[in-house]
């Protein structure tokens, strides 16, 4: 069976698997549709929240980009996991004692103000549909990649099955999904990983291989030869960093205190029963998320090697056959610059190595890639057999698709709970908001759709944005909330406006109104607009604790509550 | 049940309240001290000087930046659960038994 019989297979088995969990775990309560009636085991939540973390970003693009970044890319690995230390030992528990639905609902009952209430809803609104549009744009590119089908139709059926389980079942339907897509993906990942490690280590385990000896080659090592392929093509060490010192700080910071911050994540843990639950399923989820993100540095450098090997300075007659076959896709391009029918690749905006080039007689360089193809090509390059490579195409939906449900949640929920039930129509009934809430979810989606086949071409440049807005807004306003008793709704409103007017300003400038001056000569302090998210929560912590002192504390009432979310043990006559 | 558990109608007195949380505050402290000395301080700025050391055939600082910060990540969420089940008992403020779910479905 070729490539895309076996790819219509595993997506036909896949999506019948995700619907069927759809309408065996269909909810009738506003609690099963929020929060999967709070009754989700804590290894089950684990596994869900690693698939509703892991994106298209993470199981498509992550390898690519550390692959051409090297150390410096080790800011998406840090970042993207040591968040779930702060999670874990600072939001989690405490957000899962306090027992409602939202992260909304914690900020405008912990700060009493329908204003921090409202503000919260549209900072969740703005970050998952900006992430969200994303996911979609994955799950139309694997369609038509590996498909061969429209952009647009890949969409559609993507958007009939998040429709099904996610309008049906709600965060019941989300949970049970993601389990099985979490279990897709990660096989989907490891697989290629494993093979390619023992075609160029002979090492089983990727991540003791990309450390070993190339295989055949005694006492050369991978990372040795690596980064004599990259300096030889004027390119820095693959081991060593080019970034600033306190841009790699500030960007590790933003992404973790972002990934702290993010709601879709935050939500996963009012699904569990208990307070002890959540600790431990914060303990599951990096698990299952480490497996992937333990794997991804290997992949990024084996994967850097046989590009380097296979195709740099290698006659374009002789090109591997990948080359040839994803050439097509747009993905990888050569053009010849000098007209002698070799592939020349190395790195042309480098001075010091100008006329090396020269005296080769190189015109540049001849081969633009997208880092996707790292992840995409890869059981190619390894030469796996064909369902190997279709197993790719499933593991990238399913890594979509699962995040692309857990944020049409966030959205549907700000809508009917937070902005109709508790701000504008108080007296609607639990079915009535159930009602929007399948409604806001469903219509969510379709917009989601509709710009994951036309995408604003910012899109690529507004996930700094998600992630910069979340540690600015969300992160300390939530921390605050718990750790501070004196904490007022002045000090926590001021905060948040100016964290996020300040992030959004400095990412807006040199994105947008000012893209030429994005260079490091002209950021604060040397911080990169990604980086500018930690700033913007020192910000928020500096103004909210100094504002705060000058108006009253919070009323008793609240005072309790806190010391109340502190403590697991439930009392007596609470509400939940 | 036949056996009432009579504690959980009980508020524990808001002293032990207060001990139990300072002692959570230092569980805290310690953890995140762990988490960012060995992001922040091994991984990134010390890393280059970690480099200078060879492991398993990384540059250490290398390694640490992409294998060993995420195993330590997790590893501290490990002692956190733990130790914070553990001072859960030690103080009488553990949940006993999940309530039941109220999900109609």
């Amino acid at each position: 069976m070729g490539i895309q019989g076996w790819t219509y297979l595993f997506i036909f088995i896949t999506f019948s698997v995700y619907v069927g969990i759809a309408i065996w775990s269909r909810v009738m309560s506003t609690r099963g549709f929020y929060v999967a009636g709070g009754t989700v085991h804590p290894l089950a939540n684990g596994a869900a929240t690693a698939a509703d973390w892991m994106s298209a970003a993470s199981f498509i693009s992550m390898a690519g980009i550390i692959s051409f970044l090297g150390r410096d890319g080790s800011v998406y690995l840090m970042g993207w996991t040591g968040g779930y230390v702060l999670l874990a030992l600072l939001l989690a528990p405490y957000l899962r004692k306090f027992g409602q639905y939202t992260v909304p609902d914690f900020v405008g009952e912990r700060y009493y103000s329908k204003t921090a209430r409202l503000v919260a809803v549209i900072c969740a609104i703005f970050i998952s549909f900006t992430y969200v549009t994303g996911q979609m744009r994955g799950v139309g590119v694997v369609f038509s990649r590996f498909l061969e089908i429209e952009i647009f139709w890949g969409v559609f059926i993507g958007m009939v099955v998040v429709f099904t389980y996610a309008v049906l079942g709600g965060m019941k339907g989300i949970t049970y999904t993601q389990v099985a897509q979490y279990c897709v993906l990660i096989f989907a990942y490891l697989l290629p990983a494993i093979f390619i490690a023992i075609t160029l280590t002979g090492n089983v385990i990727p991540q003791i291989g990309f450390g070993a000896e190339v295989k055949g080659e005694e006492g050369v090592f991978l990372l040795d030869r690596l980064n004599g392929l990259n300096r030889d093509l004027g390119f820095s060490a693959y081991t060593g960093g080019s970034k600033s010192t306190i841009d790699v700080f500030f960007i590790t910071a933003a992404l973790m205190v972002g990934t702290a911050g993010l709601p879709h994540v935050i939500i996963r843990f009012f699904t569990v029963p208990k307070v002890s639950d959540a600790r431990l399923s914060a303990f599951w989820a990096l698990l299952f998320i480490a497996i992937l993100y333990l794997t991804a540095p290997a992949v990024a450098a084996f994967a850097r090697t046989n590009f380097l090997q296979t195709v740099s300075n290698t006659a374009y007659s002789e090109a591997p056959e990948w080359f040839r076959n994803w050439e097509s896709t747009g993905l990888i391009k050569f053009e010849d610059k000098n007209g002698d029918g070799i592939m020349q690749y190395y790195n042309d905006e480098n001075p010091a190595y100008a006329s090396m080039a020269e005296s080769n007689g190189w015109k540049g360089n001849e081969i633009t890639v997208d880092r996707d193809i790292m992840v995409l090509a890869n059981p190619e390059i390894a030469r796996l057999p064909n369902w190997v490579i279709a197993l790719v195409a499933a593991g990238g939906l399913a890594a979509a698709l699962s995040t692309a449900a857990g944020l049409l949640l966030v959205i549907s929920s700000a809508i009917s709970h937070d902005l109709l039930k508790r701000m504008l129509l108080p007296k609607i009934t639990e079915s009535q908001e159930l009602t929007v809430a399948r409604i806001a979810a469903g219509a969510a989606v379709v917009i989601a759709g509709y710009f994951g086949v036309n995408p604003p071409d910012y899109v690529a440049s507004v996930v700094a944005f998600a992630f910069g807005l979340a540690a600015a807004s969300f992160f300390p306003v939530l921390v605050m909330g718990i750790f501070s008793k004196r904490m007022n709704r002045e000090g926590a409103i001021a905060g948040m406006l100016v964290g996020l007017i300040f992030t959004a300003g400095y990412i807006i400038y040199f994105k947008f109104i000012n893209p030429q001056a994005n260079t490091s000569e002209n950021w604060w302090f040397g911080i990169s607009p990604e980086g500018i998210g930690t700033l913007g929560m020192l910000l928020n912590f500096a103004v909210s604790l100094s504002l705060g002192k000058f108006f009253p504390p919070p009323p008793d009432a609240v005072q309790r509550m806190v010391e109340d979310i502190r403590v697991p043990r439930r009392d007596h006559g609470e509400r939940r | 049940m036949s056996k009432i558990d009579t504690r959980a109608d009980d508020t524990p007195p808001s002293r032990s309240r207060q001990k139990y949380w300072r002692a959570n505050l230092k569980i805290l402290l310690l953890l995140l001290g762990v988490w960012f000395g060995t992001s922040f301080g091994l991984s990134i700025l010390a890393v280059d000087v970690l480099d200078r050391v060879k492991f398993a055939g990384f540059p250490l600082g290398f390694w640490m930046a992409q294998q060993g910060s995420i195993l330590i990540f997790l590893l501290i969420i490990l002692v956190y659960t733990i130790w914070m089940n553990r001072l859960d008992k030690a103080y009488g403020v553990e949940e006993k038994r999940p309530k039941a779910g109220h999900d109609a479905s």
